[in-house]
């Protein structure tokens, strides 16, 4: 089996991409029986001339209007090796279906009109290839003969082009000129057309491409998918991004920073193994109970990834509002999602110069510099070392807004000031949190009766009591005694119920305690006015259980009593539970045992800096 | 690390992000090369077991063979196998031509099946070689409410950051097998011994190169009757896989009309 190239077609609509393609195709006898007439047909209904981009083109809207919409790919054999053809639309409205299938490939052909020249999306598209890590390049310089097979034309356009590939870092591996509706220089030379042309053919060109080199070398690298249970066993699953995962070795979990020793490889069906490499998706085992969770990256221990909150990164912006410094958006990236906020723009490319200016809007389409801060440490990579890790999406809601790359870890800023709600005492946030070692935070327990939440919500206490934190457990036993005596169970009280304890809550925060509170809290709206109320120091922790697990343990026999009527309203037998929609930390109790639990929400408290003075990051 | 071994931590790593951030999720299995190699990639993926509901959308008009590897591999490999009734022809759009309609059965009880059990995931094993609409898909490919695929707006999907999330009575389209072909498939099928339906392999001259349902499939002439003899066939024939499809070709824009409509 020959290596495999994936190769994206990319460049100005309108400058042949799509013909070069079906050139190849057909010149390599890669075309199957049929396809050639069945085209022809397609185009006669229309009433057009022969195009070649309907091998590709297969919407019934892109042969109407004779436009490339969405990137698609086809498979091509040819004696070198196998071409998988990425063919991408040059449309500057169909950007994000040019990079989606960039940002698959391992080169890259750029087609360019020897006639018409270096155009806007030429620049663009190279500018994007930089940017989705693509460095193999080969340049077509095509429909040579619009300019009468000109040597002088195509000396001209590789001049130009190499010098604005080189100034973002692009060394080409070869200018072909070519004029792909009739062949010439395609899969074959043409010596009759172009006898002052002695280099490769297209395919000659694109066949001595030196294939993708693994990563085995470099860190490991690996960001946990997730954790399958497998009788007691804890097996963690994820794809090896770089370096090589080896039973015995010491590896290290981020943002937690604990360490272990891979105890296993474990494989289905089961097949000894001591070693796995860059590119494989592995399954293992760790020979210490530590809480790994899905978002974690596991890495050598001794070649972690970088801690931080803030980092510089270049995107493409494609969302249709301008993005600007101060606005908040979702980050994915490896298996993980954070909160991100634009702290500030740096540059903007000027798409006519491929120079960066100093700009604060990024319209759509644009690739700019900017740097990105977090409410939470993220284990972060740049693009160049990790890529499998260094690069993000932005999502705005449901949309995705932007792909990037990590240029550069940032110091991690101090977050106490800026994330405690400014008040106008002489002692403030900063100052109590320095003396505390950690942040006041409201961590606020939410999900069914007899779910666990005061069982965990006391055990956490308890941990980092023991660690010289301030903290204060607020549950129904506390409050109802006390604060909320004058308060029933209707539905007005139980609100107003909740209400009193988010305040309360929200003051122990601000004086700099961790306050855990445990309550049900069934309804959405109630639990959103607490978050008010404590502001960023709030963190919703979703106690997940099975209504009828939480049924069976009912340790204080309430259950019992609802079915027999007798606890009118009772959450999850005759009161409805409205389940978090995005809550900071989840416990799945299905998942986890009680330990587990109390692990996760102590690493979640290490990994959001409320203990900032004791994480060893600050 | 072979070309079959990259495709295959591909798939895995697709079906495990497919799997804990997607749910409740099932997957389609037809019977067929593809998706018989899906599960079976499913099994690597998850260490032996399918943690989530085998669907087959059933025509009542898979040939008998097919049923009856159904049933022994669901035995022989516990799957947790539902079979899911598709409505009657009478009830499908009449502007379409006839054994497209008749495929559409299939879009319809998939859209039944959606409706009832709420799923947010559908793992599907097309291939983007199979035909040149599904070499425009995504491998996390959002559907709307009806099944329909906007194919004209498709989100942008980079690198392996796969984005998961979809709107409320929204789902996704999950591809794990996009990046395989034929060869793959039949490659990687011999390598690992994955069982397939008999049909596949010729008797008196003929076998199914693509399984379909027995009113709109035919077969193939061919004297392969090993996986290795595929693969040699495949090495040198210049006819498309779906030949023998007959819904492929009764008009140019007949398949793009069933997949947008939420075919798969």
């Amino acid at each position: 089996m020959n290596a495999q190239l994936r190769l994206v077609v990319v460049g100005h609509v309108d400058h042949g991409k799509s013909t070069v393609i079906g050139r190849l195709l057909h010149d390599t006898g890669n075309l199957p029986d049929g396809k050639l007439e069945e085209l022809q047909n397609a185009c006669r209904r229309r009433g057009v001339p022969f195009e070649w981009s309907f091998v590709l083109d297969a919407l019934q809207s892109e042969r109407d209007q004779a436009v490339t919409i969405d990137t698609t790919r086809i498979w091509m054999r040819t004696p070198g090796r196998d071409i998988v053809l990425i063919d991408a639309p040059g449309h500057k409205e169909f950007l994000r279906n040019m990079v989606t299938g960039a940002s698959d490939a391992d080169a890259a052909l750029l087609v360019v009109d020897a006639h018409d020249g270096v155009s806007e999306q030429t620049r663009r598209h190279a500018l994007l290839l930089e940017l989705l890590g693509l460095e193999r390049v080969v340049v077509a310089v095509n429909k040579m003969d619009r300019v009468g097979y000109s040597a002088a034309r195509f000396s001209e356009i590789r001049a130009e082009l190499g010098a604005l590939l080189e100034r973002i870092g692009i060394v080409p591996a070869g200018f072909v000129p070519t004029a792909a509706r009739e062949g010439a220089n395609v899969a074959h030379a043409a010596a009759d057309t172009m006898p002052w042309y002695d280099g490769e053919t297209l395919l000659g060109a694109l066949s001595a491409l030196p294939p993708s080199a693994r990563r085995d070398g470099g860190a490991l690298r690996i960001a946990v998918q997730g954790v399958i249970r497998r009788d007691l066993e804890r097996v963690i699953v994820g794809r090896i991004e770089s370096g090589t995962l080896a039973v015995g070795r010491p590896v290290a979990i981020s943002p937690s920073r604990h360490t272990a020793r891979v105890a296993a490889i474990v494989s289905w069906p089961a097949r000894q193994r001591v070693e796995a490499h860059a590119g494989e998706s592995v399954a293992l085992t760790l020979d210490a109970p530590l809480f790994v969770d899905r978002g974690d990256v596991l890495s050598d221990a001794a070649r972690p990834p970088a801690l931080s909150d803030t980092f510089r990164a270049r995107l493409l912006w494609l969302g249709a509002r301008p993005l600007r410094a101060g606005d908040a958006y979702r980050m994915r990236f490896g298996t993980r999602t954070a909160q991100v906020e634009v702290a500030r723009v740096d540059r903007v490319f000027d798409i006519e110069t491929l120079h960066s200016e100093a700009g604060d809007g990024v319209r759509s389409s644009d690739v700019a510099e900017i740097v990105l801060a977090s409410p939470e440490l993220l284990p972060l990579d740049r693009a160049v070392e990790h890529p499998g890790l260094g690069r993000f999406i932005l999502l705005d809601g449901l949309d995705i807004v932007a792909g990037g790359t990590v240029l550069e870890v940032l110091p991690a800023r101090a977050h106490v000031s800026r994330d405690l709600v400014p008040v106008a005492h002489t002692v403030d946030g900063e100052a109590r949190a320095r003396r505390n070692g950690h942040r006041g935070a409201v961590l606020w327990f939410t999900g069914l009766p007899a779910s666990g939440k005061s069982t965990i919500a006391m055990a956490v206490e308890r941990r980092l009591f023991e660690r010289g934190f301030a903290t204060y457990v607020l549950d129904g036993d506390n409050v109802r005694a006390g604060l909320c005596r004058d308060l029933g169970f209707s539905a007005a009280d139980r609100r107003e119920n909740i209400r009193r304890v988010g305040e309360v809550a929200a003051l122990f925060a601000d004086a700099g305690t961790i306050v855990l509170a445990a309550f049900i809290s069934p309804y959405r709206a109630d639990r959103a006015e607490a978050r008010r109320a404590a502001g960023s120091a709030f963190h919703e922790v979703f106690v997940k259980a099975d209504a009828a697990l939480c049924e069976r343990r009912d340790p204080k026999g309430h259950y019992k009593k609802a079915r027999a009527g007798e606890l009118p309203d009772f959450t999850g037998v005759t009161g409805e539970y409205e389940e978090p929609v995005d809550p900071e930390l989840v416990l799945d109790s299905g998942a986890l045992s009680p330990e587990e639990a109390v692990e996760a929400v102590l690493a979640y408290v290490d990994a959001r800096a409320i203990a900032f003075a004791r994480s060893g990051v600050s | 690390m072979d070309l079959l071994d990259d495709l295959e931590a591909r798939s895995v790593a697709i079906l495990r992000e497919a799997y804990f951030r997607v749910a409740p999720l099932c997957m389609l299995w037809s019977m067929g090369k593809d998706s018989t190699a899906l599960l079976w990639l499913a099994r690597k993926a998850f260490l032996g077991t399918v943690p989530f509901p085998v669907v087959l959308l059933d025509t009542d008009m898979e040939l008998p063979e097919v049923y009856h590897f159904r049933d022994e591999l669901a035995t022989a490999w516990q799957l947790n196998l539902h079979n899911e009734p598709c409505p009657p022809e009478s009830t499908i759009d009449p502007t379409l031509p006839p054994a497209t309609r008749a495929a559409a059965r299939k879009t319809a009880g998939l859209r039944a099946l959606i409706a009832r059990e709420g799923y947010r995931g559908i793992l599907v094993g097309i291939r983007r070689d199979e035909q040149s609409t599904r070499a425009k898909e995504r491998v996390f490919s959002p559907r709307m409410p009806d099944g329909s695929w906007d194919v004209k707006h498709q989100p942008a999907e980079l690198w392996d950051v796969y984005h998961t999330d979809v709107a409320d009575g929204h789902h996704l389209r999950i591809h794990p097998l996009l990046d395989w072909t034929e060869i793959d498939i039949w490659k990687y099928t011999e390598r690992e011994r994955i069982p397939i339906v008999p049909l596949y392999l010729a008797r008196d001259g003929r076998r199914y190169r693509s399984l379909g349902e027995k009113n709109i499939t035919v077969p193939i002439q061919s004297q392969a009757s090993s996986i290795a003899e595929i693969i040699a066939e495949l090495e040198t024939t210049r006819a498309p896989e779906r030949a023998g499809r007959l819904m492929d070709h009764e008009t140019e824009d007949a398949f793009e009309r069933l997949r947008t409509g939420g075919y798969m």
